[in-house]
């Protein structure tokens, strides 16, 4: 039975004419109401990440668009049966549409969409993988020394000011040449080049980051340095860190492309996206359409992944 | 324009009879990717010139996101429809040009925050001169600087020759909310709105702030309407204090009719977690949490956290209703 309630500022009248069951009514609803707000199951971190990520459409389109490429290459000898490798001389420069050749031929006659989807196989390790290792890299670095600044820090930053110094392709053609031709030389060249820039970005961002008082207070409850770097830090720094990096998978691939032109990446005749885009350079007045293609899937590639990481990061974001 | 802060009578633009500012059901949705949140659910009232309103309720009752409607900042995301006028002129049918003039001259606004308010790269005599620029084009610099010194002297801040060379980093808490105060005021503006102006300072410092706003208030007859957690701010200030709840005015009244004689039951919560020295009593915490914007209770959305609430508390939405001579509350017991 609830009791009636005096009033302590409001008028001594106030409430009068209810009855006690009206309101044991009013607090078994309020209990019930109660009940189900506390019933809601708090998401965890990424269920609620990816509740949220599946409500971008732009996001689950880029994604899946980075899906299917990557599908793509991995599946490329099932879904063509031409031979990326073998044209005939005869069927060279084949438009975009000809019957049996989807994507048209090249200069050599090869069958455009088998060189497509095997130069997948090439093109997306050489944007993804150096964009990845230097995000590693170049966060640790960073971090490491945004956190420690000192001795430690002002030696990891110059070094990465002096490899910054160089201009990316010069790098890139220097460590390759040092390295010696081939996809994993060149997928170590980019990673080189990618790293100074993503430090930098990580040690401004760590460097807003320390100052803040939530880090003080980590340090205030007894976290060691290590364990604000981890949980404290690192969440904070990582929005910047996958902003800037989404932005260079397009460019690993047209770096990667331009060692090959040089000869110093993968050899032809290996199917490499770059490396067809500069071959039929000299086609475009010819077939336009098919000396576009291979710049086409590097343009679908960079966008896709740009915008895909977009809508993760925005996902990620809980202050939402 | 004369170059002294003229006072009341003089030369104002719109009939005397408009009020400072009036509000017809102003609605503010937050539209986000993920649903849409509605800070504030149909909220009217009127500030006559010379008169202040102040707005009380606890953090999240949609205080701040009134007033960032009315001046008509919040994020292009954001939803805002009903009227609000201001003496007499309807922000919400101006050009969005318009309305930017209309900031500073017809409308202002105090934040919170006297620190961040403030650009640290500038001298106080800088800040001033622009906004009074903006204000008054004819004026050239040693007019502006003229003027900018008047200002300093109408917020009361002492050797203000000396000050206008400050950085805001060499001023005190209280002597920067005076240069903001300054700044929102360099544009006569009709209406000053204030957003928690006294929270960051200290206590000593925020009465006096008090004084200088009604002080000014009178000077240059415009009207005012405070965001305030402080019970004793709005008591001491407020002509009439209006209580928001969950984007709501639940109550509404004259300052004496709404802390002497509440008639809603948050208000009565409010008046009674406030802490007064010399009060045997001890503060009265409400219980519970203002409810999330997107999963209000059906009914009333105080019938949750309410001890006098009956089961009709949580069919009906309650109206608002007149309790005596322009006191209204929107509890469906009061009477």
């Amino acid at each position: 039975m609830t009791e009636a309630v005096v009033p302590t500022l409001l008028d001594k009248s106030f409430g009068a004419g209810t009855t006690a069951a009206d309101r044991d009514e009013a607090a078994r609803r309020r209990d019930e109401w109660n009940a189900a707000r506390t019933s809601e199951q708090p998401q965890s971190f990424w269920q609620a990440t990816l509740r949220r990520f599946a409500t971008n459409k732009v996001g689950v389109v880029a994604a899946g668009i980075v899906l299917l490429l990557v599908l793509g290459a991995i599946f490329a000898p099932l879904l063509t049966s031409a031979d990326p490798l073998i044209g005939k001389p005869l069927d060279r420069l084949q438009n975009v549409g000809s019957p049996g050749h989807l994507l048209g031929t090249d200069e050599q006659g090869r069958d455009m969409l088998a060189r497509v989807l095997y130069g997948g196989r090439l093109s997306l390790l050489a944007g993804f993988v150096p964009t990845i290792g230097a995000a590693l890299i170049g966060t640790a670095i960073g971090v490491t020394s945004g956190i420690m600044r000192g001795a430690v820090g002002t030696v990891l930053m110059r070094t990465m000011d002096m490899l910054y110094a160089f201009p990316a392709i010069l790098l890139a053609i220097a460590v390759g040449a040092s390295l010696g031709p081939g996809l994993t030389n060149t997928i170590i060249a980019v990673t080189i080049v990618f790293v100074p820039p993503v430090a930098r970005v990580a040690e401004s961002a760590t460097r807003r980051v320390v100052v803040q008082e939530f880090v003080e207070a980590a340090r205030l409850s007894g976290a060691s340095t290590l364990r604000v770097a981890r949980t404290q830090v690192l969440p904070n720094v990582l929005n910047d860190v996958i902003v800037y990096a989404s932005g260079l998978v397009g460019v690993a691939m047209i770096i990667a492309a331009s060692l090959s032109f040089l000869g110093l990446g993968s050899a032809p005749p290996a199917p490499e996206w770059g490396y067809m885009l500069n071959s039929l350079r000299g086609m475009v007045s010819v077939a336009p359409l098919v000396a576009i293609v291979p710049g086409f899937f590097i343009f679908l590639t960079s966008v896709a992944f740009n915008l895909a990481s977009d809508a993760l990061r925005e996902a990620m974001d809980s202050r939402l | 324009m004369s170059l002294t802060i003229e006072t009341r009578a003089a030369g104002t633009t719109t009939p005397a009879i408009a009020p400072a500012l009036r509000v017809r059901d102003l609605v503010t949705e937050f539209r986000g990717r993920y649903g849409a949140v509605r800070a504030v659910d149909g909220v009217s009232f009127t500030v006559p010139r010379g008169s202040v309103l102040a707005v009380i309720g606890e953090s999240g009752s949609g205080k701040s996101a009134m007033l960032r409607s009315i001046i008509g900042i919040n994020p292009p995301t954001t939803l805002v429809t009903g009227e609000i006028s201001v003496g007499g002129r309807d922000l919400q049918t101006m050009s969005p040009r318009d309305r930017r003039t209309a900031r500073g001259s017809d409308v202002s606004m105090v934040f919170q925050d006297p620190l961040t308010a403030l650009d640290p790269v500038y001298t106080v005599e800088k800040q001033l001169v622009e906004a009074i620029r903006k204000h008054h084009e004819g004026l050239d610099k040693a007019q502006a600087r003229q003027r900018a010194l008047e200002l300093l002297e109408l917020v009361r801040i002492p050797s203000a020759a000396a000050r206008l060379k400050a950085y805001p980093s060499e001023l005190s808490g209280g002597m920067r909310q005076r240069v903001v105060i300054a700044m929102a005021i360099a544009g006569r503006p009709t209406v000053l709105l204030a957003d928690e102006p006294t929270t960051a300072l200290d206590v000593t410092v925020q009465a006096r702030m008090m004084r200088l706003f009604r002080q000014i208030q009178r000077d240059i007859d415009m009207g005012l309407v405070i965001v305030t957690h402080d019970l004793g701010v709005a008591a001491e200030l407020a002509d009439e204090v209006a209580v928001m709840y969950a984007g709501r005015f639940v109550e509404h009244g004259t300052a004496t009719q709404v802390l002497t004689r509440p008639s809603h039951p948050y208000t009565e919560g409010l008046i009674e977690a406030n802490v007064r020295a010399g009060q045997d009593r001890r503060p009265n915490a409400i219980p519970g949490a203002p409810p999330s914007l997107d999963q209000l209770p059906p009914g009333c959305a105080f019938a949750p956290r309410c001890r006098y609430a009956v089961s009709a508390c949580w069919d009906v939405r309650p109206i608002t209703q007149l309790v005596g001579d322009g006191h209204s509350s929107s509890c469906l017991l009061a009477s």
